[in-house]
Order: C-alpha cells, then structure tokens, then sequence
C-alpha cells in the first residue's frame, strides 16, 4: 500500500503527462477534423478525395500500428530529433481526427439544406456558408460523440506510454515492473483516469446545456 | 386561391428595360427526366415574370438555375450581360445581385431577424456594422416585421418569417429578385401580407420572377404569365389575355381546373 504515497510525485508527473498529452492531441484532432470534415463536403474533388483518403487510412489503422510509424519511419523523414512528446501527440492527433471528422460531418448533414441554398444565394462563398451557418448549426448535434471521441483519446494516451511518454500508464508499468503489486497502482491509475475522463463529460454537458439555451 | 383585383401596375413603370436575364435554349435532366427543355426566356429589367403551371413542370428548378443552384446541362443564361460563371467567387458576387425567396424561408435559425438581414451586407457588401444595421432595420420596417428584429425566427410565424426573408434578399440590394412558391408553405390567413410586400415591390419597380400558384397576384403584379407544363414553356402572355384567352389547349386545361373549384 506504501507505493501509492512513496511515489506519489512519479504518480502526479504521471497524470500531468497524460493530462497534457491528451489536450495537445485534443486540439491538433479538433483543428484537423473540422478541416477535414470541411474537405470532404467540399464541392472541389480533389479535397474531397484527399478528405476520404485522410479518414479511411487514418480510421481504420491499429492506432499501435500509428505509433510504431511515427516513432520509427516518421523520424528518418521528417522531425528529426522530435521528442517522444511531439512523436506520440502527432500520432494521437491524426488518428483521433479522423473521428471528429466522421462527427462532425454528420452533424453538417443533419442542418437542413435550405440553409446552405439560402447563405450561398445572399453570395457568400462555401467556406463562410460553412463556417457562418452550417457548423454552428451543426455544433450541437456534434457534442455528445465528440465528447465520446474525446475520452477514448483520454484513454488511448496510454499508449503512448509504451513509447517512453512520460504518463500515467508509463508509471504504472514502471512500478509493477519494480514488483510492487499491480492492482493497488492500478487504483491510483484508475482514479488519475477517471479525473480526466469525468471532467471532459462535464464540460461537454456544460456546452450542451448551453447551447440548447441559444436557440 | 386569393383572388386580389387590384389595377396593374397603379402608375408604375412599364417593363420596357433591357434585357436583364436571358435563358438561351436551357435543358436539364434529373436523372431520366427531362426537367427542362429548349427553355427561351428573356426577362427585362422592371419587369414582373410570374411562371405558373402544374406541379413537376419545372418552374421551380427554371427559376433555381438562374442563380446556379441549379446547373444547366446545355444551354446558357446570362445575368446583366454576363453568362453564369462555375462555382467560386465569381458566381458568388454574382448571387449577391440576384435575391432569391424560397419556398420554406430558410432564415438563419441561429441567428436574430436582424442578424438574418445584416449578414449578407456585413461578410458580401462589407458595410460596417452601423450602416448595416440601419438598413436592416429599415428593410424590416418597410416588410412590417420591424418589431421582431431581436427575435429568431422560429419564434415568428410563417408569414413574417417570408417577409423577414424578402428583407434579407433586399439586404443585397439585388438587381433582380426570384421567388419561388413563396406562398406556398403558408397559412392561408398569412398569404396576404407576403403577397402585399410583393405587390408593393413590384410597383417599385423591382424585377421580379415570381413562380406561384397565386392566380390573383398572376393577374394583378405580373407584367406577363409564362405557363410550362412537362419542363417546356407552353406559352406567355400578358396575364389579363392569359386569364380570359388562353391559347394553348394545356393551359385551357390547367385554367379550368384551378379556377373552377
């Protein structure tokens, strides 16, 4: 029971790791997500395309298989000397993106058409009408999933672990590599989770509540 | 059927503009169907164009392809003497000077009434926000819906929500206005007051497209009637002549079975 508290700051270095991870992938999945899902109802085929392509290589890669690339092929290319940190929020982004893409692209279709006709014939061009009328239309029906995409990638910041990141479920394996016993760490891991995953379902259901107000 | 009678054009201008939309040999497909076939039409400036015929003749999608919400597969259509550009800027400043009202509205639901009529002149024209609001308002005042400016629009009822949308189209100071089936989705009792901001609009001297099913304001707004049946324009006339003395035997049919029930 001692090694809850002899290690307790290798356990707040643990979750501080996996916390910062989690937000720096948050937002690079937002970003790119929401570019995408633009790409992909775009009416240039090209983006489309490269849209299609983004989320069908990215959705349907073990995200392992994700980390693997980007810390043993990505570096030989480009980022040269990234840290482990960079490497894993890259990996974490790009996959996770790919979710909010699909999110965010169902909730585009479901604002109604009339309002995308009625933006483009006052003239303004398709990125404003997306960007003015459509997402935030869209907005609301889009956070119960993201909410959803954004804890799994709470969760799957643990993999990044097994690539020397420096979070919770590094510590963990560390410790019980040292032979302490594995289900009282876990409990600390489980908590650590837990904080994280909790505090993004509120968020989200201050945001809902808030939206259904404005309308 | 709102059967309005009120003198043509009470001292308004008559329609002897220059062209300012020409359709020139227009067809389009949906599929199989032939929606639109060797459509002809020329529609001056100041003048008031009222397309009506049965349902599935393709008025509306005639009246769509004018600002390229449809596409055309062959044929052209200019606007001011300029053919409809492809998809991207320059067909979006181009949608500015063409107003469009849709049958279901469309207003902006996220947005107030009177965010819904500055939009257009804050990211288009880019006025700045005083000049825009001002307009705004005084576009909703001349609609009657100056009232409910900070309202959003689904707390207005059918018919001020059309007049906010005609508003909203004005914003843009258009050189031309579409309006299709703006009638059509309404309350009886709310037919009127949208029918009298058109009505007023086309003594203005507004150019107007209008496709409807209103036989009253056909006969009392519109310099001229074009009847299309099966994606073709089968004829057009002066509305009074149209009324009383079809030419065609499709229009006899569609008259008397719409005038006579």
């Amino acid at each position: 029971m001692n090694v809850l508290l002899d290690y307790l700051p290798e356990f707040r270095a643990g979750f501080l790791g996996t916390l910062a991870i989690t937000a720096a992938s948050a937002v690079i999945a937002l970003v790119l997500g929401v570019l995408i899902a633009g790409f992909r109802v775009s009416p240039i085929p090209p983006l489309r395309a490269f849209g299609t392509a983004w989320v069908t290589l990215l959705r349907n890669t073990p995200l392992t298989l994700l980390f693997l690339i980007a810390f043993f092929v990505v570096p030989k290319i480009l980022f040269q000397g990234a840290s482990p940190f960079v490497l894993g929020m890259l990996a974490l982004g790009l996959y996770t993106s790919s979710f909010v893409c699909e999110a965010i692209r169902s909730g585009i279709s479901t604002v109604p058409v009339g309002q995308a006709e009625a933006a483009r014939s006052i003239g303004l061009s398709f990125t404003q009408t997306l960007r003015l009328i459509v997402l935030p239309q869209a907005t609301r029906t889009v956070l119960p999933p993201l909410s959803s995409i954004f804890i799994a990638l709470t969760k799957n910041s643990a993999v990044a672990g097994a690539f020397s990141v420096t979070e919770l479920f590094g510590y963990a394996k560390l410790l019980s590599d040292k032979g302490y016993a594995i289900a009282v760490i876990f409990l600390w891991v489980a908590l650590a989770y837990l904080l994280i995953t909790f505090a993004i379902s509120g968020v989200f259901r201050l945001l809902e509540r808030r939206m259904g107000v404005a309308r | 059927m709102s059967e309005v009678s009120v003198t043509k054009n009470d001292g308004g201008p008559a329609p002897t503009g220059d062209p300012l939309v020409v359709l020139d040999n227009v067809n389009k497909h949906f599929g199989a169907l032939h929606v639109l076939q060797d459509i002809d039409l020329t529609i001056h400036r100041g003048e008031v164009v009222v397309v009506i015929g049965p349902s599935g003749s393709g008025k509306s999608t005639l009246c769509r392809t004018i600002n390229r919400l449809e596409t055309v597969d062959t044929g052209s259509i200019t606007i001011d003497g300029r053919p409809l550009p492809q998809e991207g800027r320059e067909l979006a400043r181009l949608r500015a000077d063409v107003g469009m009202v849709f049958q279901s509205f469309n207003l902006f639901a996220h947005k107030t009434v009177l965010e819904n009529v500055m939009l257009g002149q804050l990211k288009v024209r880019r006025k700045d926000r005083n000049t825009a609001a001002e307009k705004a308002r005084e576009l909703l005042d001349r609609v009657g819906v100056g009232t409910q400016a900070d309202k959003y629009p689904a707390q207005l009822s059918g018919g001020q929500q059309q007049r906010v949308a005609i508003a909203r189209a004005l914003a843009m100071d258009p050189k031309v206005m579409l309006f299709d089936e703006p009638t059509s989705a309404l309350d009886p009792e709310m037919i009127n007051e949208v029918l009298d901001v058109m009505q007023q609009l086309a003594r203005d001297g507004m150019t107007m497209v209008v496709v409807t099913h209103e036989m009253g304001f056909a006969r009392s707004a519109a310099n001229r009637v074009v009847f299309m049946a099966d994606g073709r324009i089968i004829e057009q006339a002066e509305p009074n002549q149209f009324f009383t003395n079809p030419r065609s035997d499709r229009a006899k049919d569609f008259l008397s079975k719409i005038l006579h029930h």
